[in-house]
């Protein structure tokens, strides 16, 4: 009988989630767990400093490997999210706004974090164009690059990047699952789509009221008010102000401009 | 002194070395908790601790003392004190040393291992039979098979006192087991 060889055999593998756990410990690596989200299960990642994701939670494998292809460390799954974040990220969730919930976008750009910040911004039950993020943050020739960004957003629902459609009425590209849920998103917050796209096809960009002369993106809530009998329709913002409107504070159609 | 290469890349990248150091750490570790302690559970969350607290100390420590640690030695430092810790927690909380252990729960070995399951985890309670002293020394030189001059470092004890207690624990184990047949 060889002793030492005996005590040799008595080393064993540590259990498989050590290693996650040391570097979610030391935060070079976020947790994940699953949320109920408003098209089914999320995933939602987190780390000291805020929610790094959300994304379906459909394969855990390919949540990961994309996690760790875009902010540069490893996420672990953990049974749940601490309390007090569960409860800010169901709440944002639901608003579709972060709310009071941290969010950590400091694996983006600059320009990319000005364009989700913006978004975070838009009312639920509204839509803004991508042009008006661009004009919003500064810059108004970026409006391709913005339509880039928000279709990368790590944090779709949280930050609503599903409120940013085309000009042309069509809805664009979409972060969580397939674009067609951009569509379902909308629909659930009381957003005709339909109504929208064929505004839009007819050239009309803005909804002014002849009592107050203001105008508005049409899906402002001051646009809403507007009663048919006073509602006009406008195909620019130059169109808009030769009229002698002004533009709406709450929705700032051509603020940036 | 002998540069670790790991160490070099700690020194230069402690985040992107880090990882490398978990991967290759965690099973001595664990499996030394494992031995000293007899608890899956103590063992993991010890592993776990250790790794966290060196990630720490490394934050602070200069690239220079970075690169001339010897990690395995340095890590065990950590590692015994927290064993020995909670060791002590234990016997203050009124549990005896031995209560709650379970020196055959890990149930795998490395293949083609020698010994059958039973025998094992007769090895295992033995060595939780061993006083501390001579216990720790022998699991970190046969289970976790650390060299003498990297048990000294962990254990701040001469390189001579080791030797002498890794061999009265071999010498003890083999009475034990000559009794037992």
């Amino acid at each position: 009988m060889n002793l030492e060889a005996d005590l040799k055999s008595l080393f064993t593998e540590a259990p498989a989630g050590l290693a996650g756990l040391v570097l979610a410990g030391v935060g070079l690596a976020d947790r994940y767990a699953v949320r109920p989200g408003p098209i089914g299960d999320v995933f939602v990642a987190f780390n000291d400093r805020g929610v790094t994701a959300v994304d379906l939670a459909d394969s855990a494998e390919a949540f990961e490997r994309r996690h760790v292809s875009i902010h540069g460390r490893p996420a672990v799954r953990v049974d749940d999210l601490p309390d007090r974040l569960a409860r800010q990220v169901d709440t944002a969730i639901q608003e579709g706004r972060p709310g009071r919930l941290p969010v950590d976008l400091s694996d983006l750009t600059e320009f990319q974090q000005a364009v989700l910040r913006r978004a975070a911004t838009i009312p639920k039950g509204e839509v803004r164009p991508y042009g008006w993020i661009a004009k919003e943050i500064g810059r108004p020739r970026a409006v391709r690059a913005v339509g880039s960004a928000l279709a990368q957003n790590p944090v779709p629902v949280i930050i609503p990047c599903h409120r940013v459609v085309r000009s042309d009425g069509t809805l664009g590209k979409y972060s969580l699952g397939a674009d067609e849920n951009k569509r379902v998103l909308l629909q659930m917050e009381g957003i005709d789509v339909d109504g929208l796209t064929s505004l839009a096809a007819r050239g009309v960009r803005f909804i002014g009221s002849d009592t107050t002369h203001i105008f508005c993106h049409p899906t402002c809530r001051n646009a809403r008010r507007i009663t048919d009998a006073h509602r006009v329709e406008f195909h620019s913002e130059a169109d808009a102000e030769e009229a002698g409107y002004r533009a709406c504070q709450v929705c700032r159609p051509a603020q940036a401009a | 002194m002998t540069a670790d290469p790991l160490a070099a890349r700690l020194a230069k990248d402690l985040d992107g070395a880090f990882p490398d150091v978990v991967r290759q750490m965690s099973n001595g570790l664990y499996s030394g908790a494992l031995r000293m302690l007899g608890n899956a559970r103590d063992a993991e969350e010890i592993a776990q601790d250790a790794l966290v607290r060196a990630y720490r100390a490394l934050q602070e420590y200069p690239e220079d003392r970075i690169r001339d640690l010897r990690l395995r030695g340095w890590l065990w430092t950590i590692a015994a004190n927290l064993c020995r810790n909670r060791l002590r927690s234990r016997a203050r909380r009124g549990e005896r040393s031995l209560e709650g252990m379970d020196p055959s729960d890990d149930g795998s070995g490395p293949e083609g291992e020698a010994l059958s399951g039973e025998t094992r985890s007769e090895l295992a309670t033995l060595l939780l039979h061993l006083p501390w002293e001579v216990r720790t020394a022998i699991v970190l030189k046969h289970v976790v098979g650390l060299s003498y001059a990297e048990i000294s470092e962990a254990l701040d004890r001469p390189s001579g006192t080791v030797r002498s207690d890794v061999s009265r624990g071999l010498a003890r184990l083999r009475e034990a087991l000559e009794e037992e047949r």
